[in-house]
């Protein structure tokens, strides 16, 4: 939404495409740049991170050691240089709790969390997409004002709460779905278990073949999947309503009428199509505000992903390892939109330079 | 494009009261709008007066363990002494759902105030004079924009108070945090309407006569770039609220000692939540929802209305006398109703 559309005509749509390709890519640079700089000036005003964690713990001349030996008592400007340094190799830092390297926890967890944003997102499409052409057709009229007030109801409920209203209801009082967790102990026995792992557990519960297991793994997934996919639909769903209800007017919707198509076919093919661009871009947006809510979905659920990671290393106060994730998190965010502005571009020859 | 100004004699002009926000669009609407609108006003309403009165309306103080009778006890059920039981630390819950009010409606309108006078002030500078500064601050912004909001706001709270909080610091690093991540927004918008409204007529004209750029961007830019505001105001709001709750939620929200949060609350209730213990998250919950839902639903109708591509179609015709001064297209004549907007859909989509 933010490119403007191109006013000169396309000279040979290959060319245009790839030189629109590369200058997006490039764009990410200062993006990803000036986010890590931001945060790692926010991070370091307040003090080193050493102090951070263990500030009581510690007497000040150990604590004094810790941080030279650290090199937190350099310059300012030195350390920053060198941490840019670092990333540009691909080193995150080392977390201060337990030690690891921040892009080890990243793989370990990461595929955790993609896995909740996977079911998500099917939650989001599958509901948020054909609510939103029926509120769009039934414009003005019951359907829609109930629709729009059930996808307002979904956004307006913080996941967190979501999350324990759903768990109230279905693991404490219906006792049909588990309470939390990605898996039973022996479901999670098995998974470590596993030759060669992906971490994604849906995946290796296929590769397993146990049907129990895959029973178990999907059993676990519903909650957190229709804590985080709900929230997501319901800005689908007004994001689709509004789109339609603007291409619904066009005149080529009215010829398509005249010719005798079928309103459903009307709705579904001549008026969602042209809404799909700024329904995909603004999906790209959503990306960000999926990894937040993946961030309080897994601390509800106890859905050891990156979220529920990050939130354990906030309460440690171990802010290395917090502003390796941020920062990567950043980069993921920063790519992700990139796809799809790609995606956009594909689509409608327009957005391109 | 002179219809566009807001003094066109061709315009009857309304009474003040009349073309106020939200009473301009409460006599715009219709129907379902209409009572959408309603509804978000009486639940705002009613959540902005419960943290008024909370120290009237609350049985016990937010960080009261005990009265005359003894100590409350923990996670004791519903009873005529706590109507709506204790809390995990032995809080009174319905005085904290209450006080917890006070709390987030402090922070929205220290976050919101703050961010439209740093969005607004930066906008209007970076769309006037362009430049390199503009390019930098559009940069730097449009970074932000894409970041996850919680994500921002923990790393500035982090930043301002180390994670740790008292009542007031708490609250201004709450509200600092969650004004970072609104700026943007502020100043994207007020960029935009500012690089449209310099190349109008009457601006060009300003500058003819000699007035001073501080004058036209206050009296000229200021004053027609500004319609869009209650909008991202009411919809900021309640994200502010959401936002808070989130912190709150990861252990980063103000001590039970020194206030009530709704978010912290809510983190100290997941545990409750298994053994089936209801009332400690379910009414904080309930609370935090219709607060959001309520301005939620006030932005939404406020936005809808704004929008003329999905006003209802009466209205369009209704209110069409002051329709031009609200449009944000400029030149685009709206007397013909739904027909005459076709002309929008290219400018307003691009």
């Amino acid at each position: 939404m933010s490119k403007p559309a191109s006013p000169r005509p396309r000279k040979g749509s290959g060319g245009s495409f790839w030189r629109y390709l590369v200058i997006r890519f490039l764009l990410i640079i200062p993006t990803v740049f000036i986010l890590v700089t931001l945060v790692f000036i926010l991070m370091r005003t307040t003090g080193d991170p050493i102090t951070a964690a263990l500030g009581d713990r510690l007497t000040a001349v150990e604590l004094a050691e810790r941080v030279a030996a650290a090199g937190y008592d350099r310059p300012i400007f030195v350390q920053y240089m060198e941490y840019l340094g670092q990333i540009l190799t691909g080193d995150f830092g080392t977390t201060l709790s337990d030690n690891r390297p921040v892009l080890e926890v990243l793989l370990t967890y990461g595929a955790a969390t993609l896995e909740l944003a996977f079911y998500a997102l099917i939650v989001a499409f599958a509901v948020g997409i054909p609510l939103g052409m029926v509120a769009a057709y039934f414009r003005d009229k019951t359907p829609d004002a109930i629709l729009r007030i059930v996808a307002i109801l979904f956004y307006a409920t913080p996941v967190f709460f979501a999350g324990m209203l759903l768990k109230l209801i279905f693991s404490v009082w219906l006792k049909v779905l588990p309470v939390s967790g990605r898996g039973t102990t022996t479901t999670e026995l098995e998974m470590q278990l596993l030759e060669g792992k992906t971490g994604i557990y849906l995946w290796d519960a296929l590769r397993i073949g146990d049907p129990g297991i895959l029973g178990d793994v999907l059993a676990h997934a519903v909650l957190p999947g229709l804590t985080l996919g709900l929230l997501t639909a319901g800005i689908f769903l007004r994001l689709v309503r509004t789109n339609v209800i603007g291409t619904l007017s066009t005149d080529y919707v009215d010829a398509g009428r005249s010719r005798g198509v079928r309103e459903f076919r009307l709705v579904t093919k001549h008026a969602y199509r042209p809404a799909l661009i700024p329904i995909i871009t603004v999906i790209g947006l959503q990306i960000a505000l999926l990894l937040g809510g993946a961030v309080l979905t897994e601390t509800t659920f106890e859905w050891k992903g990156l979220g529920f990671q990050l939130a354990e290393y906030l309460q440690a106060r171990d802010f290395v390892a917090v502003q390796g994730i941020v920062v990567l998190l950043a980069v993921i965010v920063a790519l992700t939109n990139f796809i799809v502005d790609v995606i956009a571009a594909l689509i409608d020859p327009r957005v391109r330079y | 494009m002179a219809i566009t100004t807001a003094t066109s004699p061709s315009t009857p002009k309304r009474s003040l009261w009349r073309r106020l926000p939200i009473v301009h669009q409460l006599s715009q609407s219709v129907g379902i709008q209409r009572g959408m609108l309603v509804t978000g006003l009486v639940l705002t309403a009613l959540f902005v007066l419960t943290a008024l009165l909370a120290p009237i309306l609350a049985p016990y103080g937010y960080s009261q363990l005990r009265d005359e009778s003894g100590g409350f006890g923990a996670q004791r059920p519903p009873s005529a002494e706590h109507l709506l039981g204790t809390t995990v630390g032995g809080y009174d819950v319905l005085s904290r759902v209450i006080w917890g009010a006070q709390t987030a409606l402090s922070v929205v309108v220290v976050a919101v105030l703050l961010s439209i006078f740093a969005g607004v002030a930066l906008g209007l500078v970076s769309g006037y004079f362009g430049g390199w500064l503009d390019r930098i601050l559009v940069v730097v912004c449009d970074a932000i924009y894409a970041f996850p909001t919680l994500l921002l706001a923990i790393v500035m709270s982090i930043a301002i108070s180390g994670g740790q909080s008292s009542l007031w610091g708490g609250i201004f690093a709450a509200a600092i945090s969650i004004t970072v991540v609104f700026i943007p927004q502020y100043f994207r918008v007020i960029r935009a309407e500012t690089v449209r409204i310099k190349s109008e007529a009457y601006v060009e004209s300003a500058k003819v006569v000699g007035t001073g750029n501080v004058r036209i961007m206050f009296r000229h830019v200021l004053r027609n770039a500004t319609r869009t505001l209650p909008l991202i105001f009411t919809l900021n709001a309640s994200e502010a609220i959401l936002t808070l709750a989130g912190l709150g939620f990861l252990g980063f929200g103000i001590e039970p000692t020194s206030a009530s949060e709704w978010g912290f609350d809510l983190n100290k209730a997941l545990s409750d939540v298994s053994s089936g213990i209801w009332w400690t998250s379910v009414p904080v919950g309930l609370a935090l929802v219709l607060a959001v839902l309520g301005m939620t639903l006030v932005g939404e109708s406020l936005n809808d209305l704004a929008d003329p591509r999905l006003r209802g179609r009466r209205a369009v015709a209704a209110s069409s006398g002051t329709v031009a001064e609200t449009s944000v297209v400029p030149g685009g004549s709206l007397t013909a109703g739904p027909g005459g907007l076709a002309g929008l859909e290219n400018e307003g989509r691009s």
